[in-house]
């Protein structure tokens, strides 16, 4: 296949976990519907690595990889602070900055 | 087979190109689809298993684009890793923790679809205007193998970014280990408090095991008291929810199960006098209720 399907593949990807982000509530939800836009990206870039002949572009997935992990961490650590908190895991609950 | 994987071959994949084509069409359909169900189905850990399935699928592409590393790190990673730390998460916060269905914003689920949709296409539109050439032929760069391949580009190219990747990694590790920490606000409990709690609770034993009742053992089964009574406090609350929430009666099988066993108990009485002589002495004495 040449790399073009595959960048479109991760077009439609990165739209559904954008539609997931927006239209989900709960959190854990939302953090896997953005793991998803990242691993499209990700798609993405290899199909770009692939189409110029060289590494770069898995080196580049590769680092996202790295940020995306670190995310995930930081993420389920500040939903559990707020799951404690609040005794719920949805977005709606965090509405202590609204008014 | 690594050594395979890793030699790319003429466009960057080993493959035969009908099997390339075959195995992106099914992939293609595979993730997208799972996509789809991930972000509709309402409990979460459906949608941790649909992320998998999207996952996995990403790192046969990636196998199947010269990128062999970057298969293994997705599978290793992503579905061994961040997947695992989604569910123990989700195991902390509660199984039971379902989306609700009511819109807090009305329209909202219309018009994100619609949203989203037209970025989709607004991206199509765009990548087809650009100019997505043909695989190219790997260059000097991927001679010596993927894995040495970006191994050499970390350490030389890119290796700012990857200094700086460590302390990311140690700035998450640390916030990750003060978000989850909390002070202890009362003093810890000592042995002699413990036991005077457990003597006035009057549940001085342990909590009780599911129960075994004449046609089930399983979890969701209180447990047999010994004086011949059930408890409920042996079944976790979430499943009692869950029975709930199907609109189930959670004591509907214990009752059944019940009955079954007293039936069953009248049907050997028939058998035994039948044969003329009594009950055989496994049998239970009636219970106490």
């Amino acid at each position: 296949m040449s790399p073009a399907a595959y960048v479109f593949l991760a077009v439609i990807l990165f739209g559904i976990g954008g539609v997931g982000v927006l239209v989900r509530r709960n959190a854990i939800v939302i953090f896997m519907c953005v793991e998803l836009m990242l691993n499209a990206c990700n798609l993405a870039f290899v199909a770009f690595a692939r189409m110029h002949g060289n590494l770069d572009g898995q080196v580049v997935a590769f680092f996202v990889m790295v940020v995306a992990a670190a995310e995930v961490v930081v993420g389920l650590a500040i939903l559990m602070a707020i799951y404690r908190a609040r005794k719920s895991a949805s977005v709606d609950d965090a509405n202590l900055l609204k008014y | 087979m690594t050594h395979i994987l890793a030699n790319g071959g003429a466009h960057g994949t080993n493959l035969d190109p009908i099997y390339d084509q075959c195995l992106f069409w099914i992939l293609a359909v595979l993730s997208v689809s799972a996509a789809v169900t991930m972000i509709c189905v309402r409990q979460a850990v459906h949608c941790a298993i649909m992320l998998a399935i999207v996952m996995l699928s990403l790192a046969v592409m990636y196998a199947q684009q010269g990128a062999p590393f970057l298969a293994f790190v997705q599978i290793i990673v992503y579905t061994g890793a961040v997947l695992m730390l989604f569910l123990f998460v989700m195991m902390l916060i509660g199984v039971t923790s379902a989306d609700s269905l009511v819109e807090t914003i009305r329209g909202q689920r219309v018009w994100a679809g619609l949203a989203g949709l037209a970025f989709v296409v607004l991206l199509i539109v765009g990548v087809g205007h650009a100019s997505i050439g043909t695989a190219h032929v790997p260059t000097a760069a991927n001679s010596t193998g993927n894995l040495t391949g970006i191994a050499t580009l970390i350490f030389t190219t890119y290796v700012f970014p990857f200094e700086a990747t460590s302390a990311l990694l140690i700035t998450a590790a640390l916030g990750a280990m003060v978000l989850a920490h909390r002070e202890r606000t009362e003093p810890k409990l000592t042995q002699r408090e413990v036991a005077r709690r457990k003597i006035a609770s009057r549940q001085v034993a342990p909590e009780p095991p599911p129960g075994v009742y004449a046609l089930h053992n399983a979890v969701d089964m209180p447990a047999l008291l010994p004086d011949g009574s059930t408890t409920d406090r042996s079944v976790s609350r979430a499943i009692t929810q869950r029975d709930l929430d199907l609109g189930r009666d959670p004591r509907l099988e214990v009752t059944a199960d019940l009955e079954a066993e007293d039936r069953i108990d009248a049907e050997r009485q028939i058998e035994s006098a039948a044969r003329g002589r009594p009950a055989g002495l496994g049998q239970q004495e009636g219970r106490v209720q």
